[in-house]
């Protein structure tokens, strides 16, 4: 166990920080800090399979020096994969961010309590 | 390779392109050219599903022709085509019967932005149908959160908005299981086509290798899938987000969003990690539980419903507990029903809401149940084809959910002998609940209201557009109730095609 978790320190790390953002995104109640969750819990995905995709001592996967020996560069398909989940979750970002303002401009709060609370207030006027 | 092979392709890059080209149209154009692209899709897929049934066995499209272990694929066998088929007919009905609440609940400028989400929307619902390479599935599940989420913030009151972020919230939740359940999949199977990952997956297990992370993987993946399409813990976004959304949203969401995620779960139970290896999981027990208990739970939730869509949202959610508890059973019956119930529900659940719609709509547009008493006499079509729903939701024979209701009780006869019990008795009781709160608002609105009470709204006229499409969906109804050996038998076939 000891050993193997030392080796795997990263995708540990992974792990870990993807239980954090996972928490913060359901558990907290302030739209921003939901969206700063959201964000490191993707992260700690891409991070998870930049550790996975990345061998010692082989290069990023770009032709160098006319090396041509596959056996010389990483695989390019995790960080290929890493680059559309940052796509995804950059415009998912946004989504709740614009959500995130209408929200404010209608309620004047982040908190999702006290938004709650006001919409029930607006109803029964 | 035939023509027909490429319909596939075709309708998933129309449908991205109807997207684009609608962004600077007019919202009547707009309208047009979706209604026409969604009409053009059910032609394609059923076409496709018709090649497939003709040749017997299904085929592989490979994108820009790269092969096998680097390419990426789009599969189509008689499951696909015919869920391609049945969304698109829902789909298009569910336009139709709602068009007049989207010009009503949308500012005219923004209706075009509507379309572009619609066009989204089916473009990522048929290629999760058809997808064959994993991470390709969680973009095009992504890009269905987003398409769905703005159609429930579309419509700017403040209730919808909260809505949307609930959604949002779950559905973010449930994609971040999904993906870190793939990219620990794909590390130690190295593939993200499914074929391959299959092949790979099957030698790990006979090597005996990774049984600990197998199982993380497999419960990663099952239960962010189970969380977007709200099986019952996970469910508490979907009442407000059907409520509260202008009704096609409502009856999209209901009733296609949801499932679709089922059907990607299915296809990743059978295509990658294989049906032994979900079983000797216990995974399905999981499933089975929580479905057994969303059944009672949302029938319950249901009776206590103060509004007429709140109920419907509620009983979606015994629903999703039927499929689920149909997969929880861990056979090919149990399977064959919980696919045959998602088209059920998808028929019905449509067929609900746009009828509750036109009956809302001649009741002075009050939500409780007191307005909408004599609303069937106000409005004749409407109410019949909410007494057609129900009656299939409750399972009468001749209907749909009747079918449904059979093939599960058959389907648990042949489970493990544990599970048979329950699941009959658990059948029984939901069926119960079901038929009380649907026949209650059936009763109520077939009341006439007393003299003195006053006419609340007029007598409803119906569009053209929202009368067909509620004919299409009765006629959906019967027709899957009566000639639903058939059709079974289709999926039967789609399922094998599967292994």
């Amino acid at each position: 166990m000891g050993p193997n978790l030392w080796h795997n320190i990263d995708e540990v790390a992974a792990v870990i920080l993807f239980g954090i953002g996972f928490t913060t995104l359901l558990l907290h109640k302030n739209m921003i800090k939901k969206i700063i969750g959201l964000n490191i819990m993707d992260t700690a995905v891409y991070l998870f399979l930049a550790a996975m995709g990345y061998v010692e001592d082989r290069l990023a996967p770009i032709v160098e020096n006319g090396i041509t020996d596959a056996d010389a560069y990483i695989n390019p398909i995790p960080s290929g994969l890493v680059l559309t989940g940052i796509v995804v979750s950059v415009s998912v970002t946004a989504l709740m961010l614009a959500l995130t303002i209408r929200l404010y401009r209608k309620y004047r709060s982040l908190d999702l309590d006290e938004i709650l609370i006001r919409m029930q207030k607006e109803e029964q006027r | 390779m035939s023509f027909v092979e490429n319909f596939p392709c075709f309708s998933i890059v129309l449908c991205m392109a109807a997207g684009i080209l609608s962004t600077p149209m007019k919202a009547k154009q707009a309208k047009c050219m979706t209604m026409g692209l969604v009409v053009l899709v059910t032609c394609l897929s059923f076409g496709t599903l018709l090649h497939v049934l003709s040749t017997g066995s299904s085929f592989v499209y490979t994108m820009g022709r790269f092969p096998a272990p680097w390419g990426n694929e789009i599969r189509a066998g008689v499951l696909e085509a015919l869920m391609a088929t049945i969304f698109s007919l829902v789909m298009l009905c569910s336009l139709a019967g709602g068009m007049d609440h989207v010009f009503r609940d949308i500012a005219e400028t923004r209706i075009n932005l509507y379309f572009i989400l619609v066009d989204l929307l089916l473009s990522s619902l048929l290629a999760i149908i058809y997808t064959n390479d994993l991470f390709t599935a969680y973009v095009f599940v992504e890009i269905n959160t987003i398409a769905a989420c703005g159609m429930i913030m579309i419509r700017r009151s403040g209730r919808s908005l909260i809505a949307a972020t609930r959604y949002m919230v779950m559905s973010l939740i449930g994609s971040g299981l999904f993906l870190i359940g793939l990219a620990m999949l794909y590390d130690i199977t190295g593939h993200l086509l499914m074929e391959n990952a299959h092949e790979a997956m099957i030698r790990l297990v006979q090597a005996g290798q990774y049984h600990m992370p197998l199982l993380v993987i497999i419960s990663f993946i099952t239960v962010g899938l189970a969380i977007k399409s709200g099986l019952y813990p996970f469910h508490s976004w979907m009442p407000d987000a059907y409520g509260y959304s202008t009704m096609s949203s409502s009856s999209i969401l209901s009733s296609l969003v949801s499932k679709s995620y089922i059907i990607l779960l299915i296809k990743i139970f059978y295509r990658v990690i294989g049906f032994d290896n979900m079983i000797s999981s216990k995974i399905v027990d999981v499933l089975f539980v929580f479905g057994l208990v969303g059944m009672v739970m949302g029938s319950v939730s249901a009776i206590m419903a103060k509004d007429i869509y709140r109920m419907i949202a509620y009983s979606s959610i015994a629903q999703i507990g039927y499929v689920y508890m149909g997969i929880g059973l861990g056979t090919e019956a149990g399977m064959v029903a919980a696919v045959f119930h998602i088209l059920t529900h998808a028929i019905t659940k449509s067929l609900l809401f746009l009828s509750a719609k036109g009956l809302n709509d001649v009741s002075g547009r009050k939500k409780n149940f007191r307005a909408l008493q004599g609303a069937a006499f106000r409005n004749p079509l409407s109410g019949a084809a909410f007494l057609v729903g129900s009656l299939s939701m409750v399972g009468i024979p001749m209907l749909a959910g009747f079918i449904s209701k059979f093939l599960f009780a058959t389907a648990a006869m042949g489970a493990n002998p544990g599970k048979v019990l329950i699941t009959l008795i658990v059948l029984a009781v939901s069926t119960i609940l079901n038929a009380i709160y649907f026949l209650h608002t059936v009763i109520r609105i077939y009341t006439p209201l007393e003299e003195s009470a006053g006419t609340e709204g007029s007598r409803g006229r119906m569009s053209v557009g929202a009368a067909a499409a509620l004919f299409c969906l009765i006629f959906l109804n019967f027709a899957l109730g009566l000639t639903s050996q058939p059709v079974t038998d289709l999926l039967q076939t789609g399922i094998e095609m599967f292994g």
